[in-house]
């Protein structure tokens, strides 16, 4: 057995003898990064539970082998071992070692991370508490937080999230195990630090040789850091290749449909993407035959319905498992449709005429209080002298790391949140002092829809109800009124209309964001806030509702805010982005000014951290590290100094406005003078 | 930490002193007083006390004065002399009388809650582990029968039982030897011989819904991220158990023990005068009867002070057991 771990007919049951995993077969080689790509609820993250014996009660390994080369030689099958036994203690966290997507949860807030670090150490070697201490200490450098020797004995909800993900990978690494297991241990983090964490498990894993198994759905982040992928479809392997020719040659369906519906940033940005139609079934509703057939375009009623698929090695390690490449190859023709473009794609629309909104020096700020008597003894600047305008009918993109202000700005505009000064005028309504019949108008006239589809609306009230309340609330519709008008609005957002008459726990997540869409759709409304609308979506349904937006856009003249720390969605759907840093817009432009002529460090900085840029084999690469910058300190000077690699003693003094000229506005003090990186300099992820 | 506890401290004191002022104006706003009851004493038996003599009787005793001015020179004897005052009932003053019933209180209270413990911290993680095994399902119904049976009911069937079987004599605290003896060995064992029963009647009930909590705790806590995380370093399963689901369970199990303090504490009445208990509850009873203000106030003020005390000890154990607590609003 040359492989490190040898998977070979996986079975995961659970409750209800419904297989969640069914017959996979998977290598995991020894000293490379394999990464194991799908959408939400493919198994991915139960397979790599199985190889620890650390699936969730009722969930179980009911067939199958997890063989585990040993230091000797000998080869262990995990799957036969008793899950309580002492060999199977030892090989968890000794052997193998796992890294999760959210260390909040992950480690205990009750103990320090040192505690839980020092514990791992314990369990599997005889040292006193003292060395323990010291190791953990050295470990905690070597992951790179800052300060170890304190933060050895911090609580996790002392550190941010970029720190804790540190801790976790000391605890995993501690015994420097021979096999990493790392569940999204990036998707829970902001872009810069993502990038960051990614930098470290490539050294890390140079450094020791360990193999790697990495979890993602994010095709960017594969191209960062794998050697291998496969890519994992309903609990079956689907189609598995050396990284380069997976990205540049993949030959599944499936894995053609994730990449054509990933938004990209070479090329044209703005290029519709394609959207693989419907969404992962549940593992109980498993389509007989090729599992993927009802998604495929490929697809051959004869034969993709019924008969089973194989697997057919193409050489060079390409494996794929699809009819279109096995026996009865030449009965698919293979051609995939080109994306539909629909309405030709709207050339960039100018930022001209009368604004339709039109902030001016806007501030929000959040008391703090502290001591006894809850005294403010500061503030946050959650939004800081912003000023823009948005034009009728643009996109207007809104992107920054968590904690910018970003949707802070967008619920001041809706009047979520009350303004302390500056001016906001939509159409010609002065919306701070708006009162009666222009409240109302303004209620109707902006709408937003958030980024939990499943925390915004009430389950206690029907579709219709949640689609026809501003109706009802807002007046004079007769019931029959509201009864057509909420029945257009799902067959426009791409629902059945006998839908009114459910729940929305009835709904996937991507339908639920298309109910909250035909929701804020309802009053016929100009202006559309869509905070992280589609973040909490897998991609293709992302895909979906980007296009189905853009769509919706063009036929009734709409105008997005669009508000997202994803720089793809943003590039994909905007037409003027604003990048915002501590409560401030630092740049705004239009979308090809930003992405290809950015001139604030920040937004160099955000665009050098985007997945996939091909960052790793340059030696020159730009990353942020720090965070930002504790918003109820009073800042002297550019916010962002303490982390900008152009930093001059200037900028510590005199605070950078936002000027410009044209529509291409930044707020440096040097952006003259910097010749700064942009998307198109490096290489980009290569199209499928 | 250090600020923490100077805090909760600090906010105890507000409550005190409302919990005196009203513990007193209770007992002193009903209409008529000790002296009231004196002369109906003794009018009935023919006695009838002249006018003089009865305003006489009233400024001795201080009763005449405004209500607050009453309060006033009481809190400020407790406060600064440890003086509660004089019981007109038992012709002594309040704190002879009080401080050995209520250190009895205090042992019978502390002895019920260390007995709920014992008991229902293994029965909670076990049901959660083995949950709709058949002993969770044993324990589950116990855990009713307990909740729903009167304390009294309780008190009445185990004396039965211990006298008809084992033909102990289980009422009072006490045997009668013991009651007026000087403390000495010989008395602990017998406290301790007698402590047993009304224990566990006060504590069933308790050890009913901590088993509940408990276990409802622990099963949210079995499967949490940071379960399978410590799992997926080798950690054994029992340790793993106690270090990490059990101590997160912990927590609103402490928060919870101060209700069950002050039901034990209070819920003792009832109970001590079924099983003839020298504790306080039959004679704060008496003194609110007889009106005898003084020792009435005086036992609602120190058992609102045991309360008190209770909860902050419960926070102090909260804040102790909770990182989030200490280092979030110290
Ligand atoms: N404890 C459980 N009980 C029942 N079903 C479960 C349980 N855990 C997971 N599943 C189901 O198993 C399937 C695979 O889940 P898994 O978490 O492995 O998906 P995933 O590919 O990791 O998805 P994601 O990208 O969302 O993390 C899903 O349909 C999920 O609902
Ligand atoms: S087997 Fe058929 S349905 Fe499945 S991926 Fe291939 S072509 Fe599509
Ligand atoms: S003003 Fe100075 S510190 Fe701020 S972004 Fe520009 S160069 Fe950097
Ligand atoms: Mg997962």
């Amino acid at each position: 057995m040359e492989n490190l771990v040898e998977i070979r007919g996986l079975r995961i049951t659970f409750a209800g003898a419904v297989d969640v995993v069914q017959g996979l077969d998977l290598d995991i080689p020894a000293g490379k990064t394999l990464c194991l790509v799908g959408e939400s609820g493919c198994g991915k993250s139960v397979t790599a539970k199985s190889i620890l014996q650390v699936i969730d009660h009722p969930g179980r390994v009911s067939g199958g082998s997890i063989n585990l080369r040993q230091t000797d030689g000998s080869v262990l099958d995990i799957a036969k071992t008793k899950p309580t036994s002492p060999l199977m203690r030892q090989v968890r966290g000794g052997d193998i070692a796992m890294i999760h997507q959210e260390p909040m949860s992950f480690l205990s807030p009750l103990y320090t991370i040192g505690n839980q670090i020092s514990e791992a150490l314990m369990l599997h070697r005889k040292i006193s508490e003292k060395d323990a201490r010291a190791e953990g200490i050295k470990m905690l450098e070597e992951v790179g937080m800052p300060d170890p020797a304190r933060r050895y004995d911090s609580y996790t909800f002392q550190l941010s999230g970029g720190q804790r993900q540190r801790a976790m990978i000391a605890m995993a690494l501690i015994n420097k195990p021979r096999l990493l297991i790392a569940d999204e241990p990036t998707t829970a983090l902001d872009v810069t630090t993502q990038a960051n964490i990614l930098d470290l498990l490539g050294e890390l894993q140079r450094e020791t040789g360990m193999g790697v198994l990495f979890i993602t759905h994010d095709l960017g982040v594969v191209a960062e850091i794998a050697d291998e992928v496969a890519v994992m479809y309903l609990g079956k392997i689907v189609e598995r290749a050396p990284v380069r020719e997976l990205l540049e040659n993949p030959k599944h369906p499936y894995t053609k449909g994730l990449l054509a519906s990933m938004p990209r940033l070479d090329g044209d940005f703005k290029a519709p993407l394609k959207a693989i139609p419907g969404m992962v079934p549940p593992p109980a509703l498993r389509p007989a035959g090729c599992s993927f057939h009802p998604r495929c375009e490929w697809a051959r009623k004869d034969m993709c319905g019924h008969v089973a698929v194989l697997e057919t090695d193409l050489g060079a390690n390409h494996m794929v498992a699809c009819h279109a490449y096995g026996p009865q190859a030449h009965k698919f023709s293979r051609v995939s449709k080109v994306v539909d473009v629909g309405a030709p794609v709207a050339v960039a629309k100018k930022a001209v005429g009368k604004p339709l909104l039109s902030v001016r020096n806007l501030h929000k700020h959040f008391a703090i209080r502290a001591g006894f008597f809850q005294r403010q003894v500061g503030a946050v600047r959650a939004v800081n002298d912003i000023s823009l305008d948005v034009f009728p009918g643009e996109t207007l993109g809104l992107v920054g790391e968590s904690g910018c202000g970003k949707s802070t700005l967008g619920q001041t505009l809706v009047g979520l949140h009350r303004a302390d000064s500056g001016e906001v005028q939509f159409a010609d309504i002065d919306v701070r002092a708006a009162k009666g019949a222009e409240a109302k108008q303004l209620r109707t006239d902006i709408r937003m829809v958030f980024q939990d589809p499943t925390g915004s609306l009430n389950p206690r009230m029907r579709v219709r109800d949640i689609i026809g309340e501003v109706l009802q609330v807002n007046g004079n519709h007769s019931a029959a009124e509201i009864e057509e008008k909420v029945q257009g609005l799902l067959a426009r957002v791409g629902l059945s209309p006998d839908y009114a008459e459910r729940y929305p726990h009835a709904f996937s997540g991507g339908q639920r964001q298309r109910i909250a869409i035909a929701r804020a759709l309802a009053s016929d409304p100009k202006l559309v806030i869509a905070d992280e609308a589609v973040s909490a979506l897998d991609v293709s349904v992302q895909t979906q509702i980007i296009n189905m937006m853009k769509e919706l856009q063009a036929e009734l003249g709409l105008t997005y805010v669009f508000v997202s720390h994803d720089l793809g969605v943003i590039a994909n759907i905007s037409d003027r982005v604003a990048v915002m840093y501590a409560g401030r817009i630092v740049e705004l432009g239009e979308t090809d000014q930003i992405f290809r002529n950015p001139r604030h460090p920040y937004t160099e900085a955000l665009l050098a951290a985007i997945p996939g840029r091909g960052a790793r084999k340059t030696g020159a690469r730009i990353r942020l590290t720090g965070h930002v910058p504790d918003a109820a300190k009073p800042l002297a000077g550019c916010a962002f100094a303490d982390r900008c690699r152009y930093v001059t003693d200037a900028c510590r003094v005199n605070v950078p406005e936002l000027r410009g000229e044209g529509n291409h506005l930044d707020a440096c003090l040097r952006s003259e003078e910097l010749k700064l990186r942009s998307v198109s300099q490096t290489e980009a992820l290569v199209s499928a | 930490m250090g600020s923490f506890i100077l805090r909760r401290i600090i906010y105890v004191i507000p409550a005190l002193i409302a919990v005196s002022l009203i513990s007193f104006l209770v007992i002193a706003v009903p209409p008529g007083d000790f002296v009231d009851r004196l002369a109906e004493e003794a009018a009935k038996k023919g006695d009838i006390m002249p006018l003089a003599e009865i305003e006489a009787m009233r400024r001795a005793y201080g009763l005449d004065q405004p209500l607050l001015v009453q309060y006033w020179s009481w809190i400020t004897g407790v406060v600064l002399r440890g003086d509660f005052g004089y019981s007109f009932g038992w012709n002594l003053p309040v704190k002879e009388v009080i401080w050995p019933r209520l250190g009895l209180t205090v042992v019978l209270s502390l002895a019920s809650l260390l007995f709920v413990w014992v008991v229902a911290i293994p029965i909670g993680i076990y049901s959660a582990v083995r949950r709709y095994s058949v002993g969770d399902y044993i324990f589950t119904f116990l855990g009713f029968l307990g909740l729903a049976v009167p304390n009294f009911l309780l008190a009445l069937a185990l004396m039965y039982v211990a006298f008809a079987w084992f033909g102990q004599d289980v009422g009072g605290l006490f045997s009668p030897e013991y009651i007026e003896a000087p403390w000495g060995w010989g008395k602990f064992t017998d406290l301790m011989a007698h402590l047993w029963l009304p224990m566990v009647v006060l504590g069933t009930s308790g050890t009913a819904s901590v088993i509940r909590v408990i276990r409802a705790n622990l099963i949210d806590e079995l499967h949490k991220p940071y379960v399978t995380a410590a799992r997926a370093k080798g950690k054994g399963e029992f340790a793993l158990l106690m270090k990490y689901p059990v101590r997160h369970a912990m927590n609103p199990f402490v928060s919870g023990q101060n209700d069950i303090f002050v039901d034990i504490v209070s819920g003792g009445t009832i109970v001590a005068i079924v099983m003839g208990l020298q504790t306080t509850g039959p004679l704060l009873i008496k003194a609110l009867m007889e009106q005898d203000m003084y020792m009435a106030a005086s036992f609602i003020l120190m058992l609102s002070v045991l309360v008190v005390v209770g909860t902050l000890l419960s926070d102090l154990l909260l804040a102790w057991l909770d990182p989030r607590i200490r280092y979030q609003q110290g």
